[in-house]
């Protein structure tokens, strides 16, 4: 199954720059959970674990000829559909929500794979070609349950950021696969006109909570402090940053969850402005890349199924970015490669397998 | 294997350069935005992080209050002044702990160890040093706040229960949150260190009474000095709970027990509200409010008489005579017996291998069910509760609602017991021995009960078999007054029992009272018609031989629990009560008197000695 050819088209450089991020990410972790003993934190050694399982998944899924995913696109999304259902009634609760399925001593969040396997539904559904004009609405009707169905059971967890990640992908493909321009305005159209007729239904204390997610500064307590206190992370780095382990405003507890959703303001605190752009430019060559491999497969499912990776991954990135700026709603959405998080990682590097499987094979069948 | 399809892929590279440009231009926009953070602004970021300057001020909601059902403060709030110490602002000017513990005459190893318990909790976070300090401590913490970098003085509203200890164990107290209910309530925005209410009222109307917090967002200066505010969310304050109790209906019942443990439960028959509810000996929910102090809390839980326990809904106890009520309903309506069927009773019982006495040593001579209920015969109802069996008298006392909770809005009530012969057989894995039916027919053996189900079960039998949910709140209002919630009765159905037996046993318990040689006798009142039964409550089985006139010299823990349950006035019941004097000998002795007091005080008539007295009740014993 495994061709030499394959090799001679496997992109090392962009292995590169998987590695750097990577390396990047777990520098960052160690600096600020370093208790300052010299001991390795249980945390930090926990993701390099994870970051030795996600390499090796990330060459599985790599290898395996992806006409296999088209074969089992629907097992696949309906065992994680199955596993959501099974979150719900005996999922391990921690800080409040269930999400977890645990397996010995290792839990991982169903959610987390989800992600890959709705992209994979989805191309499989899309590889049939609409006509001329694009897809109608009632031929998006079953797209559009397979959509629903897991976003129901992550809204209920309750888990907002992978929901509306799942939600983007969806939309990012359906607008990537062509879709009828008079069936798109309706659907706009739908939805502007749910906008206020939701609004109404919603209870005081409920559009509160909407309106402070869309604007933290109304929540100076909650919300409100955490952004000003990562804007003040990220900004104090300055240019320069202020030094590998020299960063104080995540250390000092300032910043809730520093090492998932908000890790970006630690890199910028001790790496400044030149940090940054190098993480944000590794960022852009995967996702140019990426989308340079979608253009560039031979069939509908593969150029899908890569498109799908690629635009998880641009979502993540930039929202994680945005919202530790300010930019955005404070949303717990983790940045890849550099968020503390195994189930995380491992669908970060499932999705760079499905970029890599579908890059070697463009000049194959 | 499906085959892949490569049809109109020159769709996807027509709109691949807008993909291209979208990426390109977010990243864009993204390092533009980071650009105008670290550099355009990165100075001023910079002074904020190396002062690490913003804070947090909470400020607590105002609880809401606990009053009476005519609007009298039984729970308020008070301004206490607090001391914390903010330990980023205070670890730069380590002279500071030294002169706090000067001023404030606290061991200075004592704040060391605060805050070195707090280390885990981010440095910004106030930690509470003193609490409740007093106005001269304030005035001279004030004078010195300059030199005191890190120090804040708050003022904080302190729950405080002017009457002490009046109806502590239906108000319940306040403590600090725990961790188990820190998890529960995630979704309700509390802090660690909180203040939430842990058992009666202030408990179960948590929500209500809470309020939200509010807080400011402050910048201060390297002294931890405020200098401007950035953000405020006011706090807003949480409603009032009116309770369906009577203040000094209550301070009555309190008072008649003086001197004496147990518990006391009156209600309105028409609507299951409680007026008044007893348990003692009680305790000060204001200490709580404080923060106990462990010594205190040992001393709490170490007292033999439980003054933490609820003991009209938590204390189990036989109902003694009491329960004839139940046996003579079940001998009715099952037909055992009729109002006329008479037994002869000679002082004993002999059944088995055992006699079974009556508490009249002479006995009653021949005699029907008024009659025995009025003065309370034992074998009279012996009799009938062979006659109906114990599954017949299990069944009416669950009808009458014994053995299971009431419902009432307060934590950890007791169902009590009501032994039949399948729970005998699941709980000690032996059949029913007929002997105990004898016990089970007077209202001994495995039979317990509440004073609040006995107090329901006269409830019941005074408004005609009606069953309410007992209710100890009135309604809810917000600080204006306005109403929030009303709780109006809840009638959970009506038992199954004729008009007929009902009034027959009802016109029994009248004769308890009113008749010449009534058991109850010491609760008549001039002109007044009251209903009522007596009862004891064996604690430990009498050896054979034991007179009863010797119970005085048993000591305390001994002696029998007394019962008096009775409702007025008797034509159209106003109030029904339970009351239970824990070791307090005969029912008619000691329960009477203080049902007396209270239905004097609810009708305000006049104090008075009661018709019969207490010379007469000392010559006859009473069960």
């Amino acid at each position: 199954m495994i061709d030499r050819r394959l090799f001679t088209h496997f992109e090392w450089r962009i292995l590169g720059v998987v590695l750097l991020l990577s390396s990047i990410g777990l520098l960052n972790l160690y600096s600020f959970t370093s208790n300052g003993e010299g001991t390795l934190s249980p945390l930090f050694l926990k993701q390099m674990l994870w970051l030795g399982i996600g390499l090796v998944v990330m060459w599985a899924v790599a290898f395996i000829e992806y006409r296999y995913y088209a074969d089992f696109a629907y097992p696949i999304f309906f065992i994680l559909l199955f596993l959501l259902i099974l979150v719900f009634g005996f999922g391990v609760i921690t800080s409040g929500a269930r999400r977890w399925i645990r397996m010995g001593s290792f839990s991982f969040q169903p959610s987390e794979l989800m992600k890959i396997a709705l992209i994979i539904a989805l191309a499989k559904f899309y590889q049939r070609p609409p006509d001329r004009k694009g897809y109608s609405l009632k031929e998006l009707s079953l797209p559009f349950l397979f959509l629903l169905m897991p976003v129901i059971l992550i809204l209920k967890q309750p888990d907002l950021g992978t929901a509306i990640i799942l939600i983007l992908i969806f939309f990012s493909i359906l607008l990537f696969v062509k879709i009828r321009f008079s069936s798109l305005l309706l659907l706009m159209g739908i939805g502007a006109a749910l906008i206020p007729l939701g609004w109404s239904l919603l209870k005081e204390y409920q559009k509160k909570r909407i309106l402070t997610f869309l604007n933290p500064e109304l929540d100076p307590l909650g919300a409100g402090y955490h952004l000003i206190q990562s804007k003040v992370a990220i900004g104090s780095g300055g240019v320069l940053g202020k030094g590998f382990m020299k960063g104080t405003q995540c250390k000092l507890g300032f910043l809730p969850e520093p090492h998932t959703d908000f890790i970006f303001s630690a890199l910028a605190e001790e790496w400044g402005l030149v940090g940054c752009s190098v993480v944000m430019g590794l960022y852009l060559i995967l996702i140019l890349w990426g989308l340079r491999v979608v253009i560039q497969s031979k069939d509908r499912f593969s150029a899908i199924l890569s498109f799908g990776a690629v635009s998880m991954l641009f979502w993540h990135t930039f929202i994680n970015m945005g919202m530790a700026m300010g930019m955005m709603p404070v949303v717990g959405i983790p940045l890849p490669l550099l968020s503390y998080g195994g189930s995380f990682l491992l669908s970060t590097m499932m999705g760079i397998g499905i970029l890599f499987n579908v890059s070697m094979r463009r000049f194959l069948f | 294997m499906i085959e892949l399809n490569s049809q109109r892929l020159e769709d996807f590279k027509e709109r691949y350069p807008y993909f291209k440009i979208f990426a390109g231009v977010t990243f864009l926009l993204l390092f533009l935005h980071l650009w105008y953070l670290q550099v355009f602004k990165g100075s001023e970021f910079r002074r904020l992080s190396e002062t690490n300057c913003i804070r947090i001020r909470e400020q607590i909601a105002d609880r809401g209050m606990i009053l009476d059902r005519k609007g009298r403060i039984l729970a308020h709030n008070r301004p206490s002044f607090e001391v914390f110490l903010v330990p980023e602002d205070s670890k730069r000017n380590p002279e500071v702990l030294g002169k706090v513990s000067t001023l404030l005459h606290l061991p200075l190893e004592e704040m060391e160890e605060k805050l070195r318990r707090e280390k885990k909790r981010p440095a910004y976070r106030p930690i509470k040093i003193k609490s409740d300090i007093d106005w001269d401590q304030l005035c001279l913490l004030e004078s010195n706040l300059i030199h005191l970098p890190g120090l804040q003085v708050d003022v904080i509203p302190r729950r405080f229960y002017p009457y002490g200890t009046l109806a502590s164990h239906l108000i319940g107290y306040l403590g600090e949150i725990d961790e188990n209910e820190l998890k529960e309530r995630r979704d309700q925005k509390y802090r660690i260190g909180a203040f939430i209410g842990k058992s009666g009222v202030e408990s179960l109307w948590e929500r209500d009474l809470k309020g939200v917090d509010g807080g400011r967002q402050v910048e201060v200066d390297a002294l931890g000095r405020e200098i401007r505010q950035l953000g405020r969310i006011e706090s807003i304050p949480g409603h009032n709970v009116i309770l369906t109790i009577d203040l000094d209906l209550q301070r009555v019942a309190e008072e008649a027990f003086e001197g004496k443990n147990g518990a006391l439960v009156a209600m309105d028959p028409k609507t299951g509200k409680i007026l008044a509810m007893v348990s003692k000996p009680s305790f000060d929910p204001s200490i709580f409010a404080r923060g106990v102090s462990p010594a205190e809390w040992k001393e709490l839980l170490e007292d033999p008489f439980s003054p933490l326990q609820n003991k009209a809904i938590q204390g189990q106890y036989p109902p003694g005579s009491v329960f004839k009520i139940v046996t003579a309903i079940a001998g009715l309506e099952t037909g055992a017996i009729h109002p006329h069927t008479q037994f002869h009773c000679n002082g004993t019982f002999p059944y088995g291998n055992r006699s079974f006495r009556c508490w009249k040593e002479k006995g009653h001579g021949a005699i029907s069910l008024h009659r025995a209920l009025v003065e309370s015969c034992d074998v009279y109802f012996y009799q009938v509760g062979l006659k109906v069996g114990v599954d017949g008298i299990a069944y009416y006392a669950s009808k009458l609602e014994l053995g299971k909770k009431t419902g009432i809005s307060l934590s950890h009530e007791k169902t009590g017991t009501v032994p039949s012969t399948s729970w005998k057989k699941k709980r000690f894995g032996v059949p029913w021995y007929s002997g105990e039916t004898l016990s089970l027919a007077v209202g001994q053996g495995y039979l317990n009960s509440t004073p609040l189900q006995l107090a329901q079960l006269i409830s019941i039998i005074a408004n005609g078999g009606k069953i309410y949910v007992p209710q100890l709140v009135e309604r809810v209002e917000n600080l204006y007054g306005e109403l929030v919630r009303e709780c109006p009765p809840v009638e959970i159905g009506k038992v199954d029992i004729s008009e007929e037996t009902l009034r027959i046993v009802r016109e029994a318990l009248r004769g308890v009272v009113h008749d010449p040689h009534g058991t109850g006798a010491g609760c008549a009142l001039k002109g007044f018609q009251i209903a009522g039964k007596t009862g004891t409550a064996q604690v430990i089985r009498m050896p054979d031989d034991f007179k009863r006139g010797q119970l005085y010299r048993l000591p305390l823990k001994y002696r029998d629990h007394a019962w008096f349950v009775a409702f007025a006035p008797y034509e159209d019941p106003k109030i029904a009560l339970s009351v239970l004097v824990e070791h307090g000998g005969f029912g008619a002795v000691a329960a009477v008197p203080i049902a007396r007091k209270l239905i004097e005080a609810f009708f305000h008539l006049p104090p008075s000695t009661p018709e019969k007295g207490p010379k007469d009740l000392e010559e006859e014993e009473y069960d």
